[in-house]
């Protein structure tokens, strides 16, 4: 681990950061690498995949709606390649390959090495491909997943869709939603502690605000549909009873969950390509952006309002006007922020010197695309135009607008544009142009007719149509003008792998860009910046000429690498002040073992073998267990040299350790999972005549008021765990870890014994159910507390924690804080609610 | 008083059907006021719409086309406040208020009800109960719903099975058959004819197929075939079940009582 005495020469320091941060050799190599250049790319390459797969089926949609009576796909197979393009579109390639962007650009943009948490990433990869194929491998099984990407109850229920279609969209979509949770954590907390000291937050790269904003919308937006996919699950797994009419339940609960996940969603694909485009318009306009503070606030607000719109899929269902107008007010106010940001790139454009080039023509065409798909948006969110086109091709013409538009040629101009820093060869300004004009007819000349087939009457996923609708020749032109298109994007991949192969080199920094990831050397180092830079200004390229060459440099921040560790430069959250050095992990084999293992496990799940299911789980433990415990490095010393004369606290010691903002974030998102269940409860609540009907019953109040008691009393005697660690008493730090753990123990045991007695079996009715699920899902919560105790209580024993380096002790109490705070909220709602609202 | 209120729809319509909007199925094609109103909205809008866009592409040619050797331009915030905040809240707010006393008329909530039908979905044909003043069948169809024209009919849609969607897009809006509630929506038929209606809400196998006719007659004859010809039946008749792809699906099933053209 410690470099053998040699000549400290930059020659030695530059060989020794290759050495530590390269990936293994081979295939192994492939395998282990947690590196975020590395998975970055595999992202993207895996996305553009799904992209063609998913664009394979809807080439045979397209053909079997050429002409009415067609018989290309017969309706079961027809509804299957709907339901998948779909979920493959939204699911597998337009968050996962943003992602990857991000995962390549963020920490070269922010001027550091890597992410803070480079296996959660390479975790997160694995799960998404192996998502993606347990979500496929469904045609081998019986059938994929046929009720349509929305997957609306009562329809995917076990009466409506018997077989196991359903089950690979829920477990399938749930296993690969992991790489989108993972990134949240990883991009929130890379964008708080690791920007470059210098880089405040009030003049971080436009890209890097539009990514924190996502990923916190991540945080917020997935969990309902998780929530969901699990609920559907059980039910149809167990029988338990949350959307049966006949059983107390409400298939309406499934929409809001389903959209309160939808629509954020949609800007969670948008807005990383928004922030392509705010990064590509002022290099093409060489100035910076117009209206910083306007973007950051549009950007803000859109991740805000966009929580507060679901209903707008819902106008048809039968909810009260008035409801619906508080929605459809929403729905309009959001195309707000969206002008300001349309208005500050056309402001900066306006106020520069534009050039053309292959990226700023995909970015032309996104103007056009995505601000037509925009007005449609408007038009649909008026509630009764939208009673009629709702559920139309009106509606497909509107989302194909507003997704190619806005995500994909966006993204079309970020490959051209970062083409160059990947691989140090240029676009061919000629031959890459043909693949635009093919795209850009084809994709118009298909949806641009969609409006009007759906004012004409074409409902959607119809697998065939009335000669009498008079939509048949539009939607020959369609299918026709749909394979331009198709060609037109094969023909943009393979413009991409022939000008990486065989491109024309251009220098550093072809486009002359003003942000820091351009400083990086090409071909690009696994570690970025030799020295990490240091900056004075949102475009520090523009006014540092120098910068670019300092970093390269092996005589400044982190250059000297003598510990042999990968290391990152954590600085503070607003300021960016240098604060602590973060060590973390080399290339493993744990990421790619957990997400086998997380595969193997839902394999058995589906295929009903539930307890080769739970013993599955040990191995993955043990997973988790070497993982966590190879966090860190105990060896680290207290404080380590950043540069001569500078030492800065390892992160075991430091306040804004990664893994505590890890927590932070984690406990948001489970926060947003717990409140989606708390809210099926209300909503069912809403729904019913008796709660609890009549088959439970309240029960006494003695048991319930012991158990939650012994669980409130666990919290302090955590507390004084922590306290007695910090003070340097390791013995009672120990003591109260484990005093916690048995206490939260005795209310699980108590607790469910109670409700055994009063709420009857979970499948009898939704009240049960709901009960049951709400009981369980943070029965699970204090279990993983009582395993992070024991976790932190073996640390401790083994010398990993003390006074100093208290980041394990921190976590595991405001972890337990949050699990007892959520048993308490669920007891309420269990035990109190009820007798309130009676 | 419904001719009238069609004038200007009307004239668009007629601009439209030069087009091609015409149609059995067309939400451009408007058989009755709500429609009317929607397809008057949609025209409006597209045309606003039309100039948005316009507007905007102007903007970026002319920041792209023009001569760099000009004055410097340093309005860039009054172009974001202006565009991207004065315009869009001004037309919005113009259109949120034109568009929610549009669909208050669409719901047509305040108007007295002539004929209560009820509507019951399930996969993959509709059933049509005709209610008497006192709330009793007294007609029952499959596939095929018969309408008395310039009467204002109330419509109580459910599912029997999984969410379905009721929709004559030359009448009005649609509304979600969903099961365990019963939704209400209120059409009016002012053209005499042959109209189409479809299921608009995925529900399985054969939502392609769940398509039902819808005709309009003059009240007289429609009151003639609900005392005479008509029969009420307690339990739907099959439905028209295997229809070969090649050939053009749902014509009106058998059932006691259908209407004939």
């Amino acid at each position: 681990m410690t470099s053998a005495a040699h000549a400290d020469t930059p020659q030695a320091r530059l060989s020794a950061l290759h050495r530590i941060w390269r990936n293994a050799p081979g295939f192994v190599g492939q395998l282990t690498a947690v590196n975020h250049t590395t998975v970055g790319l595999r992202f993207i390459f895996t996305g553009f995949a799904f992209l063609l797969v998913g664009g394979l089926l809807s080439m045979f949609i397209r053909l079997q709606l050429a002409w009415p009576g067609n018989q290309v796909l017969d309706p079961a197979l027809y509804n299957q390649f709907v339901t998948m393009h779909g979920t493959t579109m939204m699911f597998l390639f337009a968050v996962p390959i943003m992602e990857g962007f991000a995962m390549y650009l963020i920490p070269k943009m922010l001027g550091t090495r890597d992410l803070p948490f480079p296996r959660a990433s390479a975790l997160g990869y694995w799960c998404y491909l192996f998502g993606g194929i347990f979500l496929y491998s469904s045609f081998l099984f019986g059938g994929a997943p046929d009720a349509g990407w929305f997957m609306y109850v009562p329809l995917s229920d076990s009466t409506y869709t018997p077989g196991l279609s359903a089950d690979f969209w829920l477990i399938g979509v749930t296993f690969a939603e992991i790489a989108a949770v993972t990134a949240a954590v990883e991009l929130i907390v890379a964008i708080l502690i690791t920007r470059a000291p210098g880089m405040g937050i009030q003049r971080m790269p436009l890209f890097a605000w539009y990514i924190l904003v996502t990923a916190f919308m991540i945080a917020f937006g997935f969990p309902p549909l998780i929530m969901a996919s699990v609920l559907l699950e059980i039910e149809r797994a167990f029988g338990f009873a949350f959307f049966e009419v006949a059983r107390g339940g409400d298939p309406l609960l499934w929409q809001h969950l389903f959209w309160l996940f939808g629509h954020p969603e949609v800007y969670i694909i948008f807005l990383p390509a928004a922030g392509v485009v705010s990064t590509l318009i002022p290099t093409f306009a060489r100035r910076a952006a117009v209206g910083y503070t306007w973007i950051v606030l549009a950007i803000i607000a859109t991740g805000f309002l966009s929580f507060g719109l679901w209903v707008h899929h819902m106008f048809a269902v039968g909810i009260p006007l008035l409801s619906l107008s508080f929605f459809s007010a929403a729905s309009m106010m959001v195309a707000i922020p969206m002008g300001i940001q349309l208005f500050s790139w056309l402001a900066t454009l306006w106020s520069g010197k534009p050039w053309i080039r292959v990226p700023m023509l995909y970015l032309i065409g996104f103007f056009f695309i995505f601000v037509l798909g925009g007005l449609t948006g408007v038009m649909l969110a008026l509630v009764p135009f939208d009673w009629q086109v709702h559920d139309t091709h009106f509606v497909v013409a509107h989302l194909h607008y507003v997704i190619i538009g806005g995500l994909l040629f966006p993204l079309f101009a970020g490959l051209y544009y970062w083409l160059p820093l990947m691989s140090g060869r240029m676009p061919s300004e000629s031959l890459s142009r043909t693949g635009f004009w093919l795209v850009f007819i084809g994709f118009n000349l298909t949806f641009l007719p969609m409006h009007l087939t759906g004012l004409l009457g074409l409902p959607r996923r119809v697998y065939t149509y009335s000669p009498e609708l008079g939509v048949s020749w539009l939607n020959l032109l369609s299918t026709a003008a749909g394979f331009v298109l198709a060609v037109g994007i094969i023909a943009i991949l393979i413009d991409v792998a022939l000008c990486i192969r065989h491109g024309r080199r251009g220098p550093p920094n072809p486009w002359q860009a003003g942000s820091l990831e351009w400083a990086v050397p090409v071909p690009v180092p696994p570690y970025n910046f030799a020295s990490i830079p240091t900056v004075a200004s949102g475009y520090p390229l523009w006014d540092d000429a120098a910068v670019a060459a300092r970093s390269a440099d092996t005589d400044g921040l982190l250059a000297d690498a003598r510990d042999g560790r990968r290391e990152l430069l954590g600085t503070g959250l607003l300021s960016a002040a240098p604060e602590q050095v973060i060590r973390i992990s080399h290339s493993t084999w744990v990421p790619l073992l957990t997400a086998l293992t997380i595969g193997a496990l839902l394999a058995c799940f589906i295929a009903k073998l539930y307890l080769l299911a739970a013993l599955a789980v040990l191995p993955l433990l043990a997973l988790v267990g070497t993982w966590l415990w190879t966090t860190g490095d105990r060896h680290a010393p207290a404080q380590v040299e950043v540069a001569p004369g500078v030492r800065l606290p390892t992160q075991a010691s430091a306040p804004n350790a990664p893994g505590w903002w890890a927590l932070v974030v984690s406990l948001l998102i489970d926060g947003s999972l717990f409140a989606s269940l708390v809210f099926a409860y209300f909503y069912l609540w809403l729904g019913a005549p008796a709660w609890p009907p009549p088959s439970s019953e309240a029960g006494g109040w003695l048991i319930p008021a012991v158990a939650v008691a012994l669980l409130v009393a666990s919290e302090p005697a955590m507390r004084w765990a922590l306290h007695s660690g910090d003070r340097g008493f390791p013995m009672r730090l120990r003591a109260g870890l484990l005093l916690a753990a048995v206490l939260g123990t005795a209310f699980l045991v108590l607790h469910g014994l109670a409700l055994e007695a009063t709420v009857g079996a979970p499948q009898t009715h939704a009240y049960a159910s709901v009960v049951w699920t709400l009981a369980g899902f943070h029965g699970v919560h204090l279990l993983v507390g009582v395993l992070i105790a024991v976790f932190v209580w073996a640390r401790s024993r083994a010398g990993y924690v003390d006074a100093t380096r208290r980041l394990e002790p921190r976590i595991a109490a405001a972890y337990w804080r949050y699990a007892v705070a959520q048993g308490v909220i669920a007891w309420t709602v269990i035990h109190v609610f009820p007798r309130l609202a009676s | 008083m419904p001719l009238q209120a069609m004038r200007i729809p009307a004239l668009a319509a007629g601009a439209c059907a030069a087009s091609g909007c015409r149609g059995v199925q067309s939400a451009l094609d408007p058989a009755g006021p709500a429609a009317a109103t929607i397809a008057q909205t949609w025209w409006l809008m597209a045309a606003g719409a039309t100039l948005v866009l316009a507007l905007v592409l102007a903007l970026l040619w002319y920041t792209l086309a023009r001569r760099q050797d000009g004055a410097d331009f340093r309005h860039g915030t009054r172009v974001i406040v202006l565009g991207g905040l004065v315009l869009p809240t001004a037309a919005l707010i113009a259109l949120l208020v034109y568009g929610t006393d549009a669909g208050r008329r669409v719901m047509a909530m305040d108007e007295a009800v002539d004929l209560v039908v009820e509507v019951e979905g399930r996969q993959w044909f509709w059933t049509f109960h005709y209610l008497d003043d006192g709330g009793a069948r007294v007609a029952s169809t499959v596939n095929t719903l018969a309408l008395p024209r310039g009467r204002m009919v109330e419509f109580r849609v459910s599912s029997v099975d999984v969410i379905h969607s009721f929709w004559i897009p030359r009448l009005g809006g649609k509304i979600d058959a969903i099961p365990g509630r019963t939704n209400t929506l209120r059409l009016r038929a002012d053209l005499e004819g042959r109209m189409r209606g479809q299921c608009a809400e995925f529900c399985g196998l054969q939502h392609a197929r769940m398509a039902f006719d819808v005709v309009s007659w003059p009240g007289e004859r429609f009151d003639a075939w609900l005392a005479d010809d008509a029969r009420p039946s307690p339990t739907p008749s099959p439905p028209p079940v295997e229809l070969p792809a090649a050939r053009t699906p749902a014509t009106p099933s058998q059932s006691t009582g259908t209407p004939t053209q």
